[in-house]
């Protein structure tokens, strides 16, 4: 006989149908899997003969044949237990086979037919809803109970939440009821935010006052920001704290974030969504895969799993050049794209990059207390490591100097981040408001076009900028980075127009276009 | 051929040095009678088993001297030898001047009135500034700064002599083709056309060690004095001033600190009777006795800006930055900052101002010329130049 049930299937970030059908029919008895399984889903045979078996229920001494359908794309991972052991039940007329109707299933099996959580459910969510909207009547879908709670993020469908096999038996069976979940939206929101977050303020922070100003700049206005320092002089512990005053997620966002951190299985347990804006500290051995995300059947990397957030890249000149160069793009365009041979996957990420690096190869040009023993020559080498293209994308880069004990001790303890959080939503929705009809959210994301729309200067700002161009002798390509990022300055200030002020502040942010040997 | 190309290729025998070359002018009277005397009659003056015997016959066969004098020009070198009357009289008194010099640019007459600025390569961002201060007044005077190209102190005063536009000269330790440091390429370049880059090493010899006390045997002897601005202990601006006294040079030497190791060797030389240099006129009054016409040139139609005469409506009236006045934030920021480096945090916390005004002021007082930012973000007074009327530049020959 034969049974067909409703599954899905992960194709990078999005979840597509997967039709299991399975036929029981006499002859030697034999267990046969087709339609492209991985290792994975081949091994889930043993896992459902067990699980039935265990569970209290019959497995057919017959010749079973499931196939995974569409049989040309690649099936991973162990969603697929449970819609085979169901199929073989219904097969076997052990539920009814109409129950298995309108709803999709998804689940992995133990042994003794509990079931397990998997990965990438909400993005599955996001396809069921699409289906019930083609099929114009609302579909359930039946998760782990584990991750019901991520799937029911997704209003318009019904989610159950299961987590054994012998429940969803008497369900279909209708002696009992399968549990339903929603989850409350409006809870997870507000209670973003706390945890790490209440950890770290930066009134923790004394000193600094002027890195902080360009911490919150970048915030401000989504800006990639290089820190350049010695040793010890705080970067890290200034950027752990960047998280703290960037705007908080919309629930889209966190969408967003949970949908790409569902696949990855980064999920934290017992948790169905990320409310925190995401931190990645890639170290810096990792590779350009690592990196951009890739592999055979591709999956996220940091990049992606900083969307929305915060990659840091400490010691960015010691990542091998080929990981850097990869950047390039995917920081240009927002999204990864990865092709491989039958598909093209694709990943979003927008995030903000934080580069961190030393002055010299030595690390103390510059420091009060240490001298530099590095040349000229080896100071420009070590920083020709960036290439110009990578370094073009950073809007800031600001030096952080060490403090000694005296200006720690002087250090003005400074402003919460809640303070300054609130300057930077505030500029943020400056921005919003006149950037709507370009389709973009920040400063950062302008282009050419959009800056000479919205940054066009006054003859004292014009003259400014040219005698910045001949005594510092800036690039070229510091021009555009200087008028983005005093946008976002005014737009701290709450000025409409781009005062002198804000020019000049924004023209000190640029401290590796200046030509410094001359 | 031009007799001129006989130096060059006698010049350029390996172990030719100045005082043998003085033995066979002597012996042979011109150099073209060395490149043709008979082998016999060098080894008379030479010893028959020296090397450099050897390398004279030797270079005498091989070296194309129309080809090394083609090259010399296509170039733009000029060579002065030491027959030449436009050869520099000073450096000619001196008791081993090179038989020949390879030059870049001009020296002109009025480079006899020059002083030479030596100092530490690893010069503190105090040395620079002072440097590149007393330099600059040093220029306005009338004066021309000789030194060496060299990191640091050298540098420094090259370059202020270049900004009040005044003419400057670099002595190599390589030929005149080669640029070391590398970084300071602009510089070489802007000196070739305000003053001259000279050597007294062939076209290609490479900055070996051995070349630069040799060299600062040339930079002293160029020069009326030496100021050393910063010098380590034992450092090699020191060797320069040992050549200044052998020369009968005068000596000034600026103090520091006593707890820089940079200043070490301008406290000893002051201990040891050097003239103490606090400012411009020690050096000047020097040498007003000798040359009346320093007076000319008074502080009146030069003058630098002091932090007093700022922001008093003296400007023309114009949109440019550089000459608005100065506003009431920008003042107590400049107060603050002085030849001594300070960070910017320290600016903020005794300024009082928030770190993006400060931020935006610093930017406005680097662009107005008036201080300069170092690495590690912190912040040095920069002198500017104000030319008064009466200020010509035509003494100078730049058109």
């Amino acid at each position: 006989m034969l049974a067909r049930v409703a599954s899905l299937g992960l194709l990078g970030l999005e979840g597509y149908p997967v039709q299991v059908e399975v036929d029981v029919s006499n002859g030697l008895p034999a267990f046969d899997l087709v339609g492209l399984p991985s290792t994975a889903v081949r091994e889930s045979r043993e896992r459902v003969r067990s699980a039935i078996r265990n569970a209290g229920f019959d497995f057919p001494l017959q010749r079973i044949t499931v196939n995974l359908a569409p049989a040309d794309l690649r099936k991973e991972g162990p969603a697929y237990d449970l819609p085979i052991a169901l199929g073989i039940l219904a097969a076997t007329e052990q539920i009814p086979l109409n129950k298995l109707e309108d709803a999709f299933w998804a689940g992995e099996l133990s042994l003794d037919g509990q079931i397990r959580g998997i990965s990438g459910v909400l993005a599955m969510a996001f396809r069921v809803k699409n289906e019930s909207k083609r099929a114009g009547r609302s579909l359930s879908f039946i998760t782990p109970l584990e991750n019901a709670e991520e799937a029911a993020l997704i209003a318009d469908i019904q989610v159950y939440g299961v987590k054994h096999l012998s429940e969803v038996v008497a369900g279909l069976r209708g002696d009992q009821e399968l549990s339903r979940i929603s989850s409350s939206l409006s809870d997870i929101v507000p209670l973003a935010r706390k945890s790490r977050m209440a950890r770290l303020d930066f009134n923790q922070v004394k000193g600094q006052q002027s890195t902080k100003r360009a911490l919150e700049v970048a915030a401000a206005g989504g800006h990639n920001l290089l820190l350049m320092g010695p040793p010890g002089a705080g970067k890290t512990m200034l950027v752990r704290r960047f998280p703290t005053i960037l705007p908080s997620l919309t629930f889209d966002e966190c969408l967003d974030i949970t949908r790409i951190y569902s696949v990855a299985g980064f999920l934290p347990r017992g948790q169905a969504v990320i409310t925190e804006r995401p931190f990645r500290t890639p170290h810096h051995t990792c590779s350009a895969v690592t990196l951009v995300g890739g592999g055979r059947d591709p999956r996220p990397g940091e990049v992606s799993l900083a969307h929305r957030g915060v990659l840091f890249m400490d010691e960015l000149l010691e990542f091998n050049r080929g990981s850097l160069e990869a950047l390039r793009q995917p920081l240009e365009d927002g999204q990864i794209t990865v092709s491989r041979l039958n598909n093209t996957f694709t990943f979003p990420c927008r995030f903000v990059l934080i580069g961190s690096m030393n002055p010299c190869p030595c690390g103390f040009l510059g420091d009060g207390e240490r001298e530099c023993v590095c040349t000229p020559p080896q100071i420009k080498r070590y920083r020709q490591r960036l290439s110009g293209p990578l370094l073009d994308r950073f809007d800031l880069h600001v030096e952080v100097p060490r403090l000694n004990f005296d200006e720690l001790e002087a250090g003005i303890k400074g402003e919460s981040s809640e303070t300054i959080q609130a300057r930077v939503e505030e500029a943020r929705n400056r921005q919003r408001k006149r950037l709507q009809d370009c389709g973009i959210m920040s400063n950062a994301e302008m282009n050419g076009t959009e800056l000479e729309q919205f940054c066009n200067l006054q003859v004292e700002g014009r003259h400014l900028l040219q005698s910045a161009f001949e005594k510092l002798g800036l690039s070229v390509r510091a021009y555009h980075r200087i008028l983005r990022v005093a946008r976002t300055i005014a737009d701290l200030a709450g000025s409409s127009q781009i005062q002198i002020d804000h020019l000049a502040e924004a023209i000190q942010y640029r401290v590796l276009d200046r030509n410094q040997w001359d | 051929m031009d007799k001129k190309a006989y130096w060059i290729g006698l010049h350029q025998v390996p172990g030719l040095g100045p005082k043998r070359f003085q033995l066979l002018l002597d012996r042979f009277k011109h150099p073209k009678e060395v490149w043709h005397a008979r082998e016999s009659h060098l080894a008379e003056v030479m010893g028959k088993n020296s090397s450099v015997f050897k390398n004279l016959l030797e270079c005498r066969q091989s070296l194309d001297l129309t080809a090394v004098c083609t090259e010399l020009e296509r170039r733009g070198v000029t060579v002065l030898t030491l027959e030449d009357p436009a050869y520099p009289s000073s450096l000619r008194n001196i008791y081993d001047p090179p038989p020949v010099l390879y030059v870049l640019g001009s020296l002109e007459e009025v480079d006899s009135l020059a002083l030479a600025m030596v100092g530490s390569r690893r010069a503190t961002p105090y040395g620079k500034a002072v440097a590149e201060r007393l330099a600059g007044q040093l220029a306005q005077k009338g004066f021309t700064i000789v030194s060496g190209l060299a990191r640091g102190i050298d540098t420094a005063g090259h370059r202020g002599a270049l900004k009040a536009k005044g003419r400057t000269v670099a002595v190599l330790g390589c030929g005149v083709d080669i640029v070391y440091p590398r970084e300071n390429k602009h510089l070489f370049e802007q000196i070739t056309n305000n003053g001259a880059v000279i050597s007294e090493f062939p076209l290609g010899s490479p900055p070996i060690p051995l070349n630069f006390p040799a060299r600062n045997r040339i930079i002293s002897g160029l020069s009326l004095g030496v100021v050393v601005v910063e010098a380590a202990e034992n450092g090699g601006a020191l060797i320069t001033t040992d050549f200044a006294l052998e020369q009968g040079r005068d000596v000034f030497a600026v103090p520091g600190p006593i707890t820089s190791q940079y200043s070490r060797g301008t406290n000893n030389l002051i201990k040891e009777g050097a003239r103490l240099v606090q400012g411009v006129e020690d050096i000047i009054e020097e040498y007003l006795s000798r040359f009346p016409t320093l007076l000319g040139n008074t502080p009146q139609q030069v003058s630098w800006q002091s932090l007093e005469g700022l922001g008093e409506g003296n400007h023309r009236v114009s949109s440019k930055i550089e000459d608005t006045a100065l506003n009431s934030e920008e003042k107590i920021l400049l107060q603050l900052i002085s030849l001594e480096p300070i960070s910017i945090e320290n600016l903020i916390a005794e300024s009082g101002l928030t770190p993006s005004r400060v931020n935006s002021i610093l930017m406005i007082l680097e662009m107005k010329g008036l201080v300069n930012q170092l690495p590690g973000r912190c912040y040095i007074r920069q002198e500017k130049i104000i030319k008064g009327k009466g200020f010509t530049r035509r003494r100078f020959g730049i058109s």
